[in-house]
């Protein structure tokens, strides 16, 4: 070490994001514009399946006649559809083993430390723990890339693969599964996916399998003018259980980019899934110039009895953030979870939360929200809970907090409870603070850094949170809070 | 060795002038009391040597060993060994115990170019300590301040001072709220910081404190001033009388 503090002002301060490199590889990028013959493009390029090409039309006619959602709480100038190009991806056929794979894209995840190789490991986990190893899908612009131990997944019996591989090898899940959660008019952003979606990972867990590591996929955008438009699918077979993982970077560019992606979840009876997400989308320059647009929808269903899903989702880039990761508890005793840190700097925007709705008996979903916002700022918390006739002793617990960082932020709470029950327990706890001056002079007086002592409060703000995502990734989420906060404090 | 010397020194809060020209020399080895009444300004003066936001020096000087504070940052008085003693130890929900020592620790050794401290090498100091003021094993996994008593508050002030082991220790109000166990954990703790190469100074209101801690100085403070300086004795005879005799002058 030397004998510069390492923890002084100026090595926080141009302290840039760390993914946004620019990988060179030659691409093939489908020009901008929109209609039918892309559609039918996409779906050729993909060998899909004529029901699967309908399914995107329909879904195409849909959107036409949509409008855009406006009652978020952001801002931007309206997106011009015929100006994204909706499929890009590295040059050729898809490797069939990671020996073909460009080395340009080997050394991409490399240096944004995702392992490819099974031997590896996630950067910063120790080697030899069993216990920590993590499959990855990497999906890069419109493709995904590789997907790695699928062969001892497969062994368990547990599917872990791209979606389009799913399509070919598994249609009648994705038959039965798709859209079934979110359909395809659910919203303008889902219905714009459900036509032109290109890659995504898609995950099933046989009955009374406990899935032996972690799933994860790694979503890279490169490709300059081109949306993102991933599709996940998860089904949890009665008795089963699995944890997953999505993170996602981008490079730095002065336009903003879109991603509109869908994620669906399915518990069976006395199923559980885990879904954590650490997104960290290039949020834009400190003047709000670039970044991604995150309008991305993503739904549980609770089927069977006593199932269960858990939310946990760090958000830490974006330009703007529109997300409301929820859960319908449809079977008896089933239990919803949201545990949410979301934090903008700078320009950066969020309206972000979730939707509970309880139709079971004896149902129960918790919310903990921590809302961050520095800078310039606009963070925004977006609740429903709802409790249907049939939702007999259902129960829900909400806290959501904000803190405030300098006086130029702004921080929303929108929470909406609608009880058709009486014996339902609903409770709402909020709180806005700023970071306590006290707080902070302590640990100034201590010795440590302004920027440090912000970033250990509010680290110790998110705690709640952080402690229910997976160790590894807790780590990281917190140096990633870290980094997103540099020149936070004046 | 003079840690500290403060001339003439006039700080406003809040465009209101509280410290009315302060003059006060500690020396290395040296044990200090500032008493006086609410409101005289003791606080004030730790505040505005440790560089506290919305503290303003109008005209006086301050050094820290040697060197004048003017232009420092609250963090670089801190490195240069200065160690303010909390009156009211703010809790930091979320943040561990040992998390704020390491940090702390680390920062200061960093600004003096050494390593950063072990875990292991932490623990084990940390336990020491804890035990010394009679800490409990789960202090090491707790937050800081949260749900800690009083009295557990001001220890944890004393526990930061004896791991950081600064130069100077101001020790803002550290009897106040405190039983009389308490207390005398407290004063231990002082006592063996307390050491030829370093310096205490206790605000205090009370003399009470200092039946537990050797002083060699007592200065009254009123108004914004040290009116009078003397030996221990300084103390029972204001313990006896009150302020009133300063207040009057």
């Amino acid at each position: 070490m030397s004998a510069q503090s390492p923890s002084s002002a100026h090595d926080f301060i141009g302290k840039e994001y760390k993914a946004g490199f620019v990988t060179d590889i030659e691409q093939e990028t489908f020009p901008p514009g929109l209609d039918e013959a892309v559609i039918h493009e996409i779906s050729k390029r993909k060998n899909e399946p004529a029901w699967l090409l309908e399914w995107r039309l329909r879904a195409y006619k849909r959107w036409l006649d949509m409008p855009e959602p406006t009652w978020a709480k952001v801002d931007f100038e309206p997106i011009d559809y015929q100006a994204i190009s909706y499929f890009a991806s590295p040059k050729g056929d898809k490797p069939k083993s990671l020996d073909e794979v460009d080395p340009e894209l080997l050394k991409t995840y490399e240096k944004l430390g995702i392992p490819l190789h099974e031997q590896e490991v996630l950067a910063g986990v120790e080697r030899d723990q069993d216990s920590n190893r993590v499959a990855v899908d990497a999906v890069f612009d419109s493709v995904s890339v590789t997907t790695t131990f699928k062969e001892e997944l497969r062994a368990h019996g547990v599917i872990f693969c791209s979606l389009s591989e799913a399509v070919a090898d598994h249609p009648e899940l994705i038959q039965q599964y798709l859209g079934s959660v979110v359909p395809q008019g659910d919203n303008f952003y889902a219905a714009l996916n459900s036509a032109v979606f290109s890659d995504g990972s898609f995950v099933y867990i046989p009955k009374g399998v406990r899935c032996p590591m972690e799933l994860s996929t790694y979503f890279r955008i490169n490709a300059q003018n081109t949306g993102q438009f991933e599709r996940t699918l998860i089904i949890a077979d009665e008795g089963s259980y699995v944890s997953y993982l999505e993170g996602c970077t981008a490079p730095m560019r002065d336009e903003n980019q879109l991603h509109a992606a869908v994620v669906e979840l399915v518990a069976l009876e006395d199923a559980s899934i885990k879904y954590s997400t650490v997104q960290n989308w290039y949020p834009g320059d400190a003047n709000g110039l670039g970044g991604i647009y995150n309008f991305v929808t993503k739904r549980g269903v609770c089927r069977g009895a006593r199932s269960h899903i858990s939310w946990t989702q760090v958000e830490t880039g974006s330009a703007i953030t529109w997300k409301y990761p929820s859960v319908i508890l449809r079977g008896d005793d089933s239990k919803g979870e949201f545990y949410s840190v979301a934090l903008t700097n700078n320009h950066q925007q969020a309206d972000t939360g979730t939707k509970m709705t309880h139709i079971g008996r004896n149902t129960s979903s918790t919310i903990i929200s921590k809302g961050i916002s520095a800078g310039q700022s606009s963070n925004a918390y977006r609740g429903r809970v709802r409790m249907n006739p049939g939702a007999m002793k259902a129960r829900n617990f909400t806290q959501c907090d904000s803190l405030l960082i300098g006086d130029r932020a702004s921080a929303h709470t929108f929470p909406s409870i609608e009880s058709q029950r009486q014996d339902a327990v609903v409770e709402h706890e909020a709180s806005t603070s700023k970071v306590n001056e006290d707080q902070l002079f302590l640990c100034r007086q201590r010795g440590i850094d302004g920027e440090k002592a912000v970033a250990m409060i509010v680290n110790g703000f998110c705690k709640e949170v952080f402690r229910e995502l997976p160790m590894e990734f807790a780590v990281e989420a917190s140096k990633l809070l870290e980094v997103s906060l540099e020149g936070a404090v004046g | 060795m003079k840690l500290l010397e403060v001339r003439n020194l006039v700080a406003e809060v809040d465009n209101k002038q509280i410290l009315n020209g302060v003059n006060l020399t500690v020396n290395a080895g040296e044990v200090h009391a500032v008493m006086g009444p609410n409101g005289s300004g003791k606080s004030t003066l730790s505040n505005v040597l440790a560089g506290r936001p919305g503290y303003e020096v109008t005209s006086g000087s301050m050094e820290l060993m040697g060197s004048p504070v003017n232009g420092m940052s609250v963090e670089e008085r801190a490195h240069a060994g200065l160690f303010l003693g909390f009156q009211y130890p703010i809790e930091i929900p979320g943040v561990a115990n040992m998390e704020l020592l390491k940090n702390a620790i680390d920062s200061q050794r960093s600004a003096t170019g050494e390593q950063e401290i072990g875990a292991r090498e932490l623990i084990q100091r940390v336990r020491e300590v804890a035990k010394e003021l009679q800490f409990s094993e789960e202090f090491l996994k707790r937050e800081v301040n949260v749900g800690f008593s009083g009295g557990e508050k001001k220890r944890n002030e004393i526990l930061q001072l004896m791991l950081m082991q600064p130069k100077l220790a101001f020790l803002d109000e550290t009897d106040s709220g405190l039983d009389i166990d308490a207390l005398q954990v407290v004063a231990r703790g002082i006592n063996a910081f307390s050491a030829s190469d370093n310096a205490v100074v206790l605000v205090t209101h009370y003399q009470r404190l200092l039946n537990h801690v050797d002083v060699d100085f007592v200065h009254i403070m009123v108004n914004g001033e040290l009116v009078k300086s003397g030996g221990k004795e300084l103390a029972l005879d204001v313990e006896a009388r009150g302020y009133a005799e300063f207040l009057r002058s």
